[in-house]
């Protein structure tokens, strides 16, 4: 079953990113949607990395005595990536507070109701 | 990683989930350096297990909550991500499997990379390089979304000089 | 936490290494992992660490906010500088290569301050986080 070994990454990537859509979408509660949508980001690191790993390779630092590296155009792209993450993370917890100071609760549906 | 994912989402202490989250970024860390990928897991461990976990906690003390009510319906929205996930699944087939040197992502430019990079920046750390030279106009633009998330953050949450607003 | 005297002697002790450690790694980032984005969430580190532990306005005491957000516009404005510094001696903006006589040269020196920028936003925009948000709580508590 070459499908389920050989990809074995791709099906850790796709549970992980099913499960932060979930959270993501199913639970009302403000903060756990922001967990979920931090867990969909960092499935997306795996997905991007995974495929330039060789086995066999090692880290892409030039080094006497190391003949095969790992991919490194992967990484660049992965840690611009887990940085600009963070910074949505930030902007989407200030923005939490302030509905809370406005609203005076973080769940979604008591949320609708004082808006009607 | 997969454990701590299912308790994050069944969980509803909030601080429960804030700790559950930090020991699922240094499990991201290990993967990531079990996959030869260092720069970017000093980055996820600092990043996501220390600046993250700081700012979900400040955020949960200044929110108050710590319990989040049970959800009605469930059912609607699993089927939804369970759709997506096979959809998924059905489109990942087509991608190359685990570390096959014939992939694609192989070709092109990460090979002149790996063998032009120090010889024309002298810096042996080929991930530097690209992120520096080769591609600095991405790494300008990252400084720039740091610095306006920041920004954003001040604008939001500066403390209020005049009293009675 | 100020009282706990464990606390106090651990965190004056770590300190410095903290602040030595990301050092480490800004400089060594061309030799081993690390880089400009690691060393800046490390500094931050570990002024968040002593600011938890010592209160907030002792952390404020030791990095003003004026400084925070100083270095955060210094950081991209140092990197947009080193783009005009290509332009201003023959290049295109972000060359390196232009920046001495031997073009290696040119490009270490040209990741060098790079780098510098990339840690003093980054370090910035992390305690200024910080600080918004711990200081935040001491003003609504009494709504």
């Amino acid at each position: 079953m070459s499908v389920i070994a050989g990809h074995l990454g791709y099906w850790v990537t796709i549970f992980l990113m099913v499960a932060g859509l979930y959270m993501l979408i199913a639970r009302t509660n403000l903060l756990k949607k922001l967990v979920g949508l931090a867990i969909l980001q960092s499935s997306v690191y795996l997905l991007y990395i995974a495929p330039g790993k060789l086995i066999g390779g090692t880290a892409p630092i030039i080094a006497d005595g190391f003949a095969v590296y790992s991919n490194p155009l992967p990484h660049v792209l992965i840690l611009t990536a887990i940085v600009v993450g963070v910074a949505t993370l930030a902007l989407g917890l200030a923005l939490v507070v302030r509905i809370r100071e406005a609203y005076g609760s973080i769940e979604e549906d008591e949320i609708l109701e004082q808006e009607d | 990683m997969a454990v701590a994912v299912i308790a994050m989402a069944v969980q509803r202490n909030l601080f429960g989930v804030v700790v559950l989250f930090s020991i699922y970024s240094f499990l991201m860390a290990t993967v990531l350096v079990a996959l030869d990928a260092v720069d970017v897991a000093m980055t996820e461990a600092a990043v996501g297990a220390g600046v993250s976990t700081v700012l979900l906690l400040g955020a949960l003390y200044l929110t108050g909550g710590t319990e989040s009510k049970p959800m009605q319906r469930p059912l609607l929205p699993l089927a939804l991500s369970i759709a997506v996930g096979a959809v998924l699944a059905y489109g990942m087939q087509g991608l190359p499997a685990f570390s096959d040197p014939q992939a694609p992502i192989h070709s092109h430019v990460a090979p002149r990379y790996l063998e032009q990079g120090p010889k024309e920046t002298g810096v042996p750390n080929v991930v530097t390089a690209v992120l520096a030279s080769y591609r600095g106009y991405d790494t300008l633009g990252e400084t720039a979304v740091v610095f306006t998330a920041g920004v954003g953050v001040i604008a939001l949450l500066r403390r209020r000089t005049r009293k009675g607003k | 936490m100020k009282s706990d005297i464990i606390l106090r002697v651990i965190a004056k002790l770590l300190m410095p290494f903290m602040l030595i450690f990301a050092l480490y790694v800004q400089f060594h980032g061309d030799f081993g992992p690390g880089g400009g984005f690691q060393a800046g969430v490390i500094a931050a580190g570990a002024v968040v660490f002593y600011a938890i532990i010592f209160g907030l306005t002792e952390g404020q005491r030791l990095v003003p906010e004026w400084i925070v957000e100083k270095m955060l516009a210094a950081g991209v404005l140092l990197y947009a500088g080193v783009g005009l510094a290509g332009i201003a001696l023959g290049g295109n903006y972000l060359d390196y290569f232009v920046l001495d006589a031997d073009s290696v040269r040119g490009q270490l020196r040209g990741i060098f301050w790079v780098e510098a920028g990339v840690a003093l936003t980054v370090s910035g925009v992390m305690i200024k986080l910080f600080y918004l948000f711990a200081g935040r709580g001491r003003d609504a508590g009494d709504s």
